[in-house]
């Protein structure tokens, strides 16, 4: 009888985490419809004009300023992190590694709102005019250069978000580097490969798609952080018309608004929100995809056989021969 | 002579320079990435010690804004509202979490209804925390028709809590050997049996370290905060009215800045950072407890 209650219950838990998303979606373009059938989807996404007051709602400046912010973020974000976490993986001392690792991990475990503060009165002010001599030395350059730099804006607002996004994505490019098996990294070393030789061609190539998976896990973040950005971007619902102007995005919009909407406007913010759920949502699936990817093949039997058979023209001494089965069956027939 | 040649050959000068320039760049990005941490603790240590004194955690914040730093009161219903929102929260999604955790690890294993449910949970993973705001207020403001209470931001909260409890448990439960199980069984242990005194006991420090990275993650919250447990100035235990939080205080605090309220807003900052890392620390103290891995 306890069994299956226990069976049942816990069955309906997880049954209960499916209902809860399908009826989330169902609830969320329920409220949104007044927007989209005033506006339609597609004019919706694609209209450049959030008017509050004249209640016309085009989203393009908040999916502009969602794309730009995440993207310079990726942009910043993955190759330091990668490149972190390579010199974690592979160079690194092991004395240092652990503190080292636990300390990128610490920055995942600031709040985003303290990144926001932090970002908005002592990043955006000192980086004023850094900023500005860019904008003036690259002012024949479109939408980098010329204007004036404002303290909030896109650049500040990419940085920031690549610093959210650099411990997740280290993370999880440590975790499949982690999986390269050391037959790959000794052979290309004792062929003589030069460390930097031995990451480009054994390492790298084996953990492409997972890093790739967890640069679009950080992605998936940028896209949806809100209070930082919403702090430093500005708010500004306009296009933007360079990198260190005032901006907007989808999440920051709707943190920033919704306390006073009422009506169409409301409507509006909640199909903003639904714009923002289906956008993670694509990005976060592909994320899982490339990390699966990634996954399975690290789980291929070439990873477990530790002595390779092909590589032996001569037959082997037995004794290797029956380890080698050995190890291949148990590691094959997992219980 | 021909072996110095070979020595050449095997290493030349321009490869060795490209490996030296590249390992420096590695160490180079390592620091780079580790330079915001350091800014970041040493300017909240830096501006909010300052605005720390015995009444800052003692007095409730007021609504005053433009004299000087004592007219505008402390952190205290923001702290004791965090404590008591995020204890409720992970009343709630803790034993749900885990409780997923078990079904995918003892009963869903491979079937495609546990497949289905573990991408459901990182779908759910993978959604923003101001949705999970907005979802409680679509249900339980709009749809009831009742106005902001503390009880709805434990719940957006919980929602939030929960994939991630779900995810670190599961594989946490996935590293109880089988033969524990096998041998629990063979003694004749029914299966909540086995799973009561066998499976759980064994996983335990594991089960304990993701649901504190959980509570640490939920504790630092803003945004599913704002349109379900909104703001107030007054300590308040009363879950089903108004409650106030360190992050939601932090953020309206920055985005109507007086000196005043931002020197407020970096006390209240320094005071989440600090509660969030005792209990991340303690989670990864915990951690080194744990019969499995």
């Amino acid at each position: 009888m306890p069994d299956r209650v226990l069976r049942y219950g816990l069955s309906a838990l997880a049954l209960a985490i499916l209902g809860l998303i399908v009826f989330f979606f169902v609830r969320l373009v329920g409220q949104a419809q007044p927007a989209f059938s005033k506006f339609g989807v597609v004019g919706f996404v694609f209209t450049n004009n959030w008017n509050v007051n004249a209640e016309q709602f085009g989203a393009l400046p908040l999916v502009v300023g969602t794309l730009i912010t995440s993207g310079l973020a990726l942009l910043m974000g993955v190759p330091v992190a990668v490149a972190a976490a390579l010199y974690l993986s592979e160079l690194c001392p092991r004395v240092a590694r652990g503190a080292l690792t636990i300390l990128l991990e610490l920055l995942a475990a600031v709040p985003s709102v303290v990144y926001g503060l932090w970002g908005i009165f002592f990043l955006a002010p000192k980086l004023q005019p850094a900023e500005q001599w860019v904008a003036d030395r690259l002012s024949f350059v479109p939408f980098i250069g010329g204007g004036v730099v404002t303290i909030p804006n896109y650049f500040i607002a990419g940085l920031i978000l690549a610093i959210m996004i650099l411990p997740i994505v280290s993370a999880i490019s440590r975790e499949v580097m982690a999986t390269v098996p050391a037959d790959h990294k000794e052979a290309s070393l004792a062929l003589g490969a030069t460390r930097w030789e031995m990451i480009r061609m054994a390492v790298l190539p084996y953990c492409r798609s997972g890093i790739v998976g967890g640069a679009m896990l950080g992605l998936g973040r940028a896209i949806g952080e809100t209070i930082a950005v919403t702090i430093v971007i500005g708010n500004a619902p306009q296009l933007g018309k360079h990198l260190f102007g005032q901006g907007y995005t989808l999440a920051a919009v709707i943190a920033n608004e919704f306390g006073e909407a009422t009506g169409l406007h409301r409507s509006a913010l909640f199909a903003a929100g639904l714009v923002l759920f289906v956008l993670t949502l694509i990005v976060n699936a592909l994320a899982r995809l490339f990390v699966i990817r990634a996954g399975r093949r690290t789980g291929g039997p070439t990873a477990n056989v530790e002595p390779e058979p092909g590589a032996q023209p001569l037959a082997p001494p037995p004794a290797a021969a029956a380890t080698a089965t050995g190890g291949g069956s148990g590691g094959g027939g997992g219980r | 002579m021909s072996e110095d040649r070979l020595a050449r050959l095997a290493l030349s000068g321009r490869r060795k320079f490209k490996d030296r320039a590249v390992r420096g760049a590695m160490l180079g990005a390592t620091v780079v990435a580790l330079v915001p941490l350091v800014l970041i603790l040493y300017y909240l240590v830096h501006k909010g010690l300052s605005a720390w004194s015995a009444s800052f955690f003692t007095t409730d914040p007021t609504g005053q804004s433009f004299f000087a730093n004592k007219g505008v009161g402390g952190i205290r219903s923001a702290l004791l509202g965090t404590i008591v929102m995020v204890a409720l929260a992970s009343a709630i999604a803790v034993p749900v979490g885990i409780g997923v955790a078990l079904w995918l690890v003892e009963y869903g294993k491979d079937s495609w209804l546990a497949k289905v449910v573990r991408f459901f949970v990182d779908v759910l993973t993978g959604v923003p925390s101001i949705l999970f705001g907005l979802f409680i207020y679509i249900v339980l403001i709009v749809g009831t028709g009742t106005s902001f209470a503390g009880y709805k931001g434990s719940l957006a909260l919980a929602l939030l809590m929960l994939p991630i409890v779900t995810r670190s448990a599961e594989v946490v439960l996935l590293l109880v050997p089988d033969a524990l199980r096998e041998s629990a069984l063979a003694l004749g242990a029914p299966r909540w049996r086995m799973v009561a005194r066998v499976v759980l006991p064994t996983a335990r420090a594991g089960l304990v370290t993701g649901s504190l990275l959980a509570v640490a993650r939920a504790a630092g919250e803003t945004a599913p905060l704002l349109f379900t447990a909104a703001f107030t100035y007054k300590t308040s235990f009363n879950l089903g009215g108004f409650m106030n939080s360190l992050p939601v205080q932090i953020f309206n605090d920055v985005t109507s800045p007086t000196e005043a309220l931002v020197n407020r807003a970096w006390g209240a900052a320094l005071a989440l950072v600090v509660l969030v890392l005792l209990l991340n620390l303690s989670a990864r103290l915990i951690s080194r407890t744990g019969r499995v891995a």
